[in-house]
């Protein structure tokens, strides 16, 4: 961010971005459900380079006891990256980063799950993340929604999650680790479609009013791609073997 | 019978069912003025109703259910059993004892001890508190042998099938005895090893299978099959 110095040609003159892609191009997005056995929902997402474990416990109870809470649930979220994770080895200990982005994660995945149905009792969300390439939390978003899913929480949307940022004085779909490190801004999002409701964003670096407006449209396009893919997954799982539909 | 298969539709969490003014019932929320899933399932618009049958999710306990539980403490004048569920099932020691006794956990444990399995109906269940369960009435109580294993709690109507089409196909030719809990806990008892395996194997399947079409008569095919 901040327009780093660096070799790489971030957007050529056909405007082929540095991984091959087009500017309203996402990565390859691959998710699988259902991958842990011991977890009440799992989800394995593949988004470009990042590779994320989510797994999903509960309703269950809460302990401490005191963070309980008696009107509803209350909803855990863990993101975790792993030593291996990054080509220098990362300390396992949770770090700033890693506390923030639980929970700005917590807080997209609240609206959408129902916890007022499951009063003093918890609901844990923990996301390994295995090998990280920029836009993690976009990742894990998707996966951990998926992994929701899967454990049977009632939602009333699932939450999907793509970036969109600025790099090369252009307006990107999906911002890699190169485009982060060396472009001018990043755009987390975090959308519902079918309520059409927006319940993460986050931007680092400077837009203009107008790019801010046209970076939220191309983010959310990226979104409902990643929404289909989930989608899919899940009925892979669920309604692969049956006829009906 | 066809007519309603029609009406069926695998939804996923936030689809869209209906706009239509209908009453809602299971696993649905009205957003605006349209009806959404909340959960993966079959979505079942009938006349009056819309509900999603939901594939997974645990069991929440509702009032007049039978459930079975294995008794995992006793603290107090209560047993604490495990129902499947985010709670404990709360069983009074006056429910088993009588009203105004007050036994020692020695007799408490006399009667029924960690590890039993009992049979019993969810007496109240509400917001505030664990679900109280009773296991005074005939037929409920403690369950002294078979073999008892877990499937989901959603498919347990698909395991009893319409009318208890299901479950008597598989009782009849099997000679077992199947108590079927509605949290997901059957216990399967059978003089006969032969019929006690064709059983659970039975159990299996219709776990592995329940979104599908025309399961009874697999089932029964499969019973058939191994019998011969």
């Amino acid at each position: 961010m901040g327009g780093r110095e660096t070799d790489v040609v971030l957007l050529d003159e056909n405007g082929i971005r540095s991984d091959g892609r087009k500017v309203n191009e996402t990565r390859k997005v691959t998710i699988k459900v259902g991958v842990l056995k011991n977890a009440d929902g799992s989800a394995y997402i593949e988004f470009g380079g990042n590779k994320i474990l989510a797994g999903v416990f509960g309703p269950r109870d809460v302990h401490p006891k005191h963070m309980s809470n008696p009107d509803t649930g209350i909803l855990r979220v863990r993101y975790h990256m792993e030593p291996f994770s990054v080509s220098e080895r990362k300390n396992p200990a949770p770090s700033r980063r890693e506390i923030e982005i639980s929970k700005v994660l917590k807080e997209a995945l609240e609206p959408a799950v129902i916890l007022e149905k499951f009063p003093r009792t918890a609901i844990d969300v923990y996301l390994e993340v295995l090998q990280a390439d920029g836009g993690t939390r976009c990742a894990a978003l998707d996966a951990a929604s998926v992994a929701l899913a899967d454990a049977g929480i009632p939602m009333r949307d699932m939450v999907c999650s793509c970036a969109a940022g600025k790099a090369a004085d252009a307006l990107i779909l999906d911002v890699n680790n190169e485009e982060d490190q060396a472009g001018q801004a990043d755009m987390p999002i975090g959308y519902m479609p079918n309520l059409g409701k927006i319940t993460l964003l986050q931007l680092d670096g400077v837009l203009t009013t107008d790019e801010f407006k046209k970076c939220i449209e191309l983010g959310l396009e990226g979104c409902k791609q990643v929404y289909e893919i989930q989608k899919n997954a899940l009925r892979e799982k669920y309604f692969s073997s049956g006829d009906n539909n | 019978m066809k007519k309603l298969e029609s009406k069926k539709r695998y939804v996923l969490p936030g689809d869209f069912i209906t706009t239509a003014p209908l009453r809602l019932q299971d696993n649905v929320v009205l957003e605006g003025k349209r009806v959404i899933s909340t959960t993966i399932g079959l979505s079942d618009v009938s006349a009056d109703s819309v509900r999603v049958i939901s594939l997974n999710g645990i069991y929440m306990p509702k009032i007049d259910d039978l459930v079975i539980g294995t008794i995992q403490s006793i603290f107090g004048n209560s047993w604490f059993a495990d129902i499947n569920s985010c709670y404990q099932g709360m069983l009074l020691g006056q429910d088993v004892f009588g009203r105004g006794s007050y036994p020692t956990t020695s007799e408490m444990k006399e009667r029924l001890d960690k590890g039993d399995i009992i049979f019993a109906r969810i007496a109240n269940s509400d917001r505030q508190r664990e679900p109280l369960i009773s296991i005074a009435d005939k037929n409920l109580g403690k369950i002294d042998s078979g073999e008892l294993i877990k499937i989901p709690p959603t498919k347990i109507p698909r395991l009893i099938g319409k009318h208890g089409s299901m479950i008597q196909t598989i009782e009849a030719s099997t000679n077992a005895t199947i108590t079927v809990g509605q949290n997901g806990f059957i216990v399967v008892s059978c003089d006969e090893t032969n019929g006690l395996l064709k059983a659970l194997a039975a159990i299996r399947m219709i776990d592995e299978q329940a979104h599908l079409v025309d399961l009874t008569d697999k089932v029964k095919k499969m019973l058939e099959f191994n019998g011969v």
